[in-house]
């Protein structure tokens, strides 16, 4: 019942948001993320937008995983 | 959807790679335990038990809301939608939740007026287009939900909608683990900490389990490559005898979660006791409303007072939800109880353990 999914901004008016999830576009509220803008993606969880999503972090996790694996093989 | 990295967490070889390097790391035994019931279900959609070395042993913990859910709130939401003047508003998973006689999907069949909501913003529409009725929302969830159900209490106050009240059965997780490492019954090496709780309260509230438990502890999203990584994480740390709270997830949990969120939600609730199913009453586990917002708690509004309410005696969910017992260890699963005719709320939910554990053919071995 937690599921959240990322999607991304379309519009925003008046604290909702339009946001489009698989192709299909969703009004949401932005009650809770209040600093959300058009182009962002959001976890939306139940209707609501509960966190903005990081890509760049998203990015560096997997590329920091990366290096340590790669340097795991030059040691081994 | 076009996200890069989405795809990239989904990348087989990505996640061959990471268990090959879990593989190689991993020597002692290790007991984790995912305390969602999202991870329940990704773990079970992408066979992750099945490939882990086997010296790692995934355990499901307390984390599907519905399961969670006692019979004493099911039969005041039953108690309230037997009233000819209420319209009770529900997430779709809590109607074939048996109560201690009859379920919700059951009084809707004998007529009453039951209505699934998508989000808590529709429950206060339907009050506002109904003003000659009083709807009532069945508030479940943990600290991703409550944030929504408080929003909604705060818009029905902005907008003057006074037949909306709330039966409030939201519970708080970190809270409920301490608990769980209170009680020691289980022995978990590591915590699969949940990705979307933690987008709201972010890592703090967890960093007890370290310091206090000396447990290692990770917040990991939902894809198989997060899962994987995640478990890596923990494998590390056990494996170097340390013990930290980390946060594999951080494209969505920030380390301080959602401030303003949870600065809503405790704007209209505080702290209190809350009813576990199978585990009973755990202080400071729950949310109750806080005094001005009294008005919306249906069960004080309709004078509701459960009596003599009692769950299922062959059912093992209490067990099943604090970690003690697998599905398995039930004499009903796969019988009596299947998610046709669930007996227990872990049946019920798709992220019951019960569902997943029938979803995915496990069965009883001998
Ligand atoms: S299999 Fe059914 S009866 Fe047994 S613990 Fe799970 S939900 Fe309860």
């Amino acid at each position: 019942m937690c599921l959240a999914v990322p999607a991304k901004i379309i519009s925003v008016k008046d604290s909702v948001a339009e946001v489009e999830i698989g192709g299909v576009w969703r009004a949401v509220s932005l009650d809770l993320v209040p600093e959300a803008v058009v182009d962002d993606y959001v976890l939306v969880h139940a209707g609501f937008a509960i966190q903005v999503v990081d890509e760049e972090e998203a990015l560096k996790t997997l590329e920091l995983f990366k290096e340590i694996m790669e340097h795991e093989h030059e040691v081994s | 959807m076009n996200m890069r990295f989405l795809k990239e967490y989904r990348d087989g070889n990505l996640a061959r790679e990471i268990l090959g390097e879990i593989k190689k790391i991993s020597l002692k035994p290790a007991k984790l335990m995912e305390v969602c019931g999202t991870h329940t279900v990704s773990i079970f959609r992408h066979g992750i038990r099945d490939i882990l070395p086997e010296n790692i042993n995934l355990i499901s913990g307390p984390g599907c809301p519905v399961c969670v859910t006692p019979n004493k709130h099911i039969d005041e939401a039953i108690e309230l939608c037997r009233r000819p003047d209420v319209v009770l508003t529900t997430f779709g998973d809590m109607m074939k939740v048996p109560g201690s006689g009859s379920s919700l999907a059951a009084e809707k069949a004998e007529g009453a007026d039951i209505r699934i909501v998508y989000s808590t913003m529709d429950a206060v529409d339907i009050a506002r287009d109904n003003p000659d009725r009083e709807v009532v929302f069945f508030g479940i969830g943990f600290e991703t939900t409550s944030p929504t159900i408080a929003a909604a209490v705060l818009r029905a106050e902005r907008e003057g909608v006074s037949n909306f009240s709330i039966v409030g059965a939201q519970k708080l997780i970190p809270e409920a683990i301490r608990a769980l490492l209170e009680n020691n019954e289980v022995g978990v090496n590591g915590f699969i900490l949940p990705g979307h709780v933690s987008a709201l309260i972010g890592i703090e509230p967890y960093r007890f389990i370290a310091s206090e438990f000396g447990i290692p502890a990770v917040i990991i999203g939902f894809e198989p490559v997060d899962i994987l990584q995640g478990i890596h994480m923990l494998v590390k740390q056990i494996e170097a005898g340390e013990a930290r709270t980390e946060i594999q997830y951080t494209r969505g949990v920030p380390p301080g979660g959602n401030p303003h969120a949870m600065k809503i939600l405790f704007s209209v609730f505080e702290p209190g006791d809350a009813l576990w199913r199978g585990i009973g009453s755990i202080p400071g586990t729950g949310l109750k409303l806080k005094k001005e917002y009294r008005r919306f708690d249906a069960v004080g509004r309709f004078g509701i007072e459960i009596t003599g309410d009692r769950e299922h005696p062959g059912c093992r969910c209490g067990d099943v939800l604090r970690g003690v017992k697998t599905p398995l260890d039930c004499g009903l699963y796969g019988k009596a109880c299947i998610p046709e005719n669930p007996v227990g709320p872990c049946m019920v939910s798709v992220e019951g353990t019960c569902a997943a554990y029938y979803k995915y053919g496990m069965r009883r071995s001998g």
